[in-house]
């Protein structure tokens, strides 16, 4: 992974005495509120609703040994001994103290780490696939290039006070595995008709509350021109985009509103004055960073291992973890391991000062040092040797790190909610842990097969709801807490965003309402279907029947005709997405 | 093009552009509405060197770039930010300086503070109306905040790839 140089050590110390004086003249008084929020924020210092939560940036999810260490250590001095790994790959402590935050940076900075522009409007940490680099689908490894674009974003002057928050993500596989399309700018790396790396440039997604799917801004940018073309895309949003009003402030909003041709007019009307600047990106540069990326040095291994054979056939619970949680790996002999956030009953991504010296420890051990963190909140050790999962497996598991729930229904998706984030309408974590009960027999889980559901507290959608098989949204009803169901949604190279099914529904009904829908799905799929089909007709038809199903748990009746203007207002959301967006 | 202030009121009306008083003599800074609206009156104000214009950042480069045959006859634009998180102001700056070559004084004013000062640095301003009830003295040491930063910008186009030869 990617080691600092001197300039790269220097910008993140600097940091810390900046963030020191700006952190000290608002402990003085010499700063406003207004004044200090959005600096406090472009270092992931948040005020929350019982303390301030610190989001620390894992940039495109990769740790090292020391790292997560020294997160650890830091968790325990600073925090209540655990964090809280997000959906966007970094890691969230929830309890540290405003005036304890210069001291935590500076330990940060001891093992090249920041928590630089985690939040604010400016351009966030960038994001990818967690198997990156060692997938075998990957057609390029593409953290060279995120790492180049996170020195090029960070601290970048024109940028530094966007309309809204910015996301980017990188992803270079066949199958995506970064949710590019959910992103202000999605860069999809693939090899072109010359077999030169190339960029697809995908704009203007996003979650939160107006959900949209990016569109292709361009089939084919030469991988030299990523600095550039970004800064004409982003230059035009800083201009043009809206600022009176927050919640219409995501480029999103701005490439609906122009049209896609028109904006894609001004960028590129914009990049033809960039192209060709410095900031285009050299060989040497690209060489330079890619070195920080070159292949662990693999042993030359079989394909297979006679103990890992044996004790898959001996060890029911061995072969059920490697079912889920071990992934392919594109050398012989080594496979990745996911290492589940998720046992039941737990927060979903949360991880204790304990666990994170146990998983550093792991990769230390097992792993040539280093882990990723999944935007599924999971920890990977990415380069296992097949002979070594089973001891692995042990540790894991003593340590509540092995529950083979990955990919299935537990393996929750799910933001902090309203036990902790001021935004929230709703509690989520103990929904999940609610459903986690609800499902707590892994023989049933892998029946049911793979099913994603994720949750958000609030329309943010932090949780990523909208592209969760299932996704629940907690809402806020006269004061109360609610939660609105909807399915369909799907991330990957065909993403679709949800439907909203029916009424929503009390905290205390939300484990029968996800066991209601699971019965009517194992009942009504046909092996090809899965629930993420993003089809109409079939959509429909378990519409119909979850709502009639769902009727029963809640005692109210549904009558046909509300059920078909459900219905036609889901048509309507389906036909103005493929129209409009 | 929709323009709006942050505030969501009116820009300047034709009353209140008429009703600008515009001294004879003297350094002045005129804006750029009423620039544009008196362009032919003010022709000999704005041959004597010492008259610069005032920009909003809700106003566009192309209007004033349109109404002007050398944009480096001004001494000096003053670019005035209504609230300090406007970041409209960076690009606006870049602009004058990458795409229309404007080489003299790039001023801005209003709620500018010292914590967004590097960046207007960087961005091509090269002085600085700090906000009244602040220290001038203790913002402007905040343009030392970072000595080597990452990307090109207006004032240094070359990233630092290209300024120094990183090893691996």
């Amino acid at each position: 992974m990617y080691k600092y140089d001197e300039i790269d050590q220097r910008i993140i110390d600097e940091r810390v005495a900046q963030y020191r004086d700006q952190t000290r003249r608002f402990l003085a008084g010499e700063l406003t509120e207004d004044e200090f929020r959005p600096l406090r924020l472009q270092n992931g210092l948040y005020i929350q609703r019982y303390a301030p939560m610190l989001r620390i940036a894992v940039p495109y999810g990769m740790l090292s040994s020391k790292q997560l260490h020294k997160l650890g250590d830091i968790a325990s001095k600073y925090d209540k001994a655990y964090g809280h790994f997000s959906t966007r790959q970094n890691l969230q402590l929830n309890w540290p103290k405003l005036e304890d935050t210069p001291d935590i940076l500076a330990e940060l900075a001891t093992v090249e780490m920041h928590a630089i522009q985690t939040s604010g409007n400016c351009i966030r940490n960038i994001t990818t696939d967690q198997f990156a680099g060692i997938a075998p689908d990957e057609v390029i490894d593409p953290r060279a290039m995120a790492e180049v674009l996170r020195q090029w974003s960070t601290f970048h002057p024109e940028f530094a006070l966007l309309p809204r928050k910015f996301k980017i993500a990188v992803s270079g596989t066949m199958q995506d595995r970064a949710v590019v399309q959910a992103h202000d700018i999605g860069l999809e790396f693939y090899r072109d008709a010359q077999d030169k790396m190339a960029i697809k440039v995908w704009v203007g997604g996003g979650l939160g509350r107006t959900p949209i799917l990016g569109l292709v801004i361009r089939e084919h940018l030469e991988w030299q021109h990523a600095l550039t073309y970004c800064e004409a895309i982003v230059r035009v949003y800083n201009l043009h985009g809206r600022r009176d009003n927050m919640y219409k402030a995501r480029i999103k909003i701005l490439v609906k509103a122009l049209g896609i041709d028109e904006f894609r007019n001004q960028v590129e009307a914009e990049w033809a004055h960039l192209k060709d600047t410095p900031n285009t990106i050299t060989e040497a540069e690209l060489a330079r960073v890619s070195k920080h990326f070159e292949d662990m040095p693999y042993e030359n291994l079989p394909t297979n291992n006679a103990s890992f054979d044996a004790a898959i056939a001996s060890d029911k619970a061995f072969a059920a973890w490697v079912k889920r949680c071990v992934h392919p790996h594109k050398t012989a002999g080594y496979r990745a391991v996911t290492l589940s956030l998720k046992p039941h009953g737990k927060a979903p991504g949360d991880a204790s000062s304990e666990q994170m010296h146990v998983v550093a420890d792991l990769a230390e051990k097992y792993s040539f040092g280093e882990l990723r963190v999944s935007h599924e909140q999971n920890l990977i050790l990415a380069d296992v040797k097949l002979s070594d999962l089973f001891a692995l497996w042990e540790k894991a598991r003593a340590n509540g790190l092995a529950t083979p729930n990955v990919g299935l229904l537990t393996d929750i998706i799910c933001c902090p909610g309203g036990d902790f984030c001021s935004l929230a309408n709703a509690k989520s974590i103990p929904i999940a842990q609610a459903i986690q009960m609800q499902f707590d027999n892994l023989d049933y889980l892998h029946d049911i097969g793979d099913i994603e559901l994720n949750i958000s507290g609030c329309m943010n959608a932090c949780g990523h709801h909208h592209v969760g098989h299932i996704g629940i949204l907690g809402v806020d009803k006269d004061s109360a807490e609610f939660y609105q169901v909807s399915i369909g949604g799907k991330q990957g190279n065909d993403a679709s965003l949800g439907a909203v099914i029916g009424p929503s529904f009390a905290a205390e009904e939300m484990p029968g309402v996800i066991q209601k829908l699971i019965d009517v799905y194992i009942k009504e799929r046909t092996p090809e279907e899965q629930l993420s089909t993003p089809y109409v007709g079939w959509a429909w038809r378990l519409l119909k029947h979850t709502s009639m199903q769902i009727k029963s748990v809640q005692k109210r009746k549904l009558q046909h005709e509300q059920l078909n203007q459900t219905y036609q207002r889901y048509c309507f959301y389906r036909r103005k997405r493929v129209d409009t967006y | 093009m929709v323009l709006f202030k942050l505030t969501g009121e009116q820009t300047v009306t034709p009353e209140q552009i008429a009703a600008t008083e515009i001294p004879a003599t003297g350094n002045i800074i005129l804006p750029l509405s009423v620039f544009i609206a008196k362009k032919d009156a003010l022709a000999s104000l704005m041959d004597t060197g010492s008259t610069g214009i005032w920009l909003d950042t809700h106003e566009t480069l192309e209007s004033l770039i349109s109404a002007i045959d050398d944009i480096n006859k001004l001494p000096i634009i003053a670019i005035h930010v209504e609230r300090f998180a406007d970041g409209r102001i960076f690009s606006l700056g870049t602009l004058l300086r990458t795409r229309y070559g404007y080489k003299n004084e790039l001023r801005a004013f209003g709620d500018v503070l010292k914590d967004q000062l590097f960046f207007l640095k960087r961005s091509g301003f090269t002085s600085f109306l700090i906000r009244a009830d602040r220290s001038a003295e203790d913002a402007i040491t905040s343009l030392h905040d970072f000595s080597q930063p990452y990307q090109g910008a207006a004032d240094e186009p070359r990233p630092v790839f290209q300024r120094y030869n990183r090893i691996a």
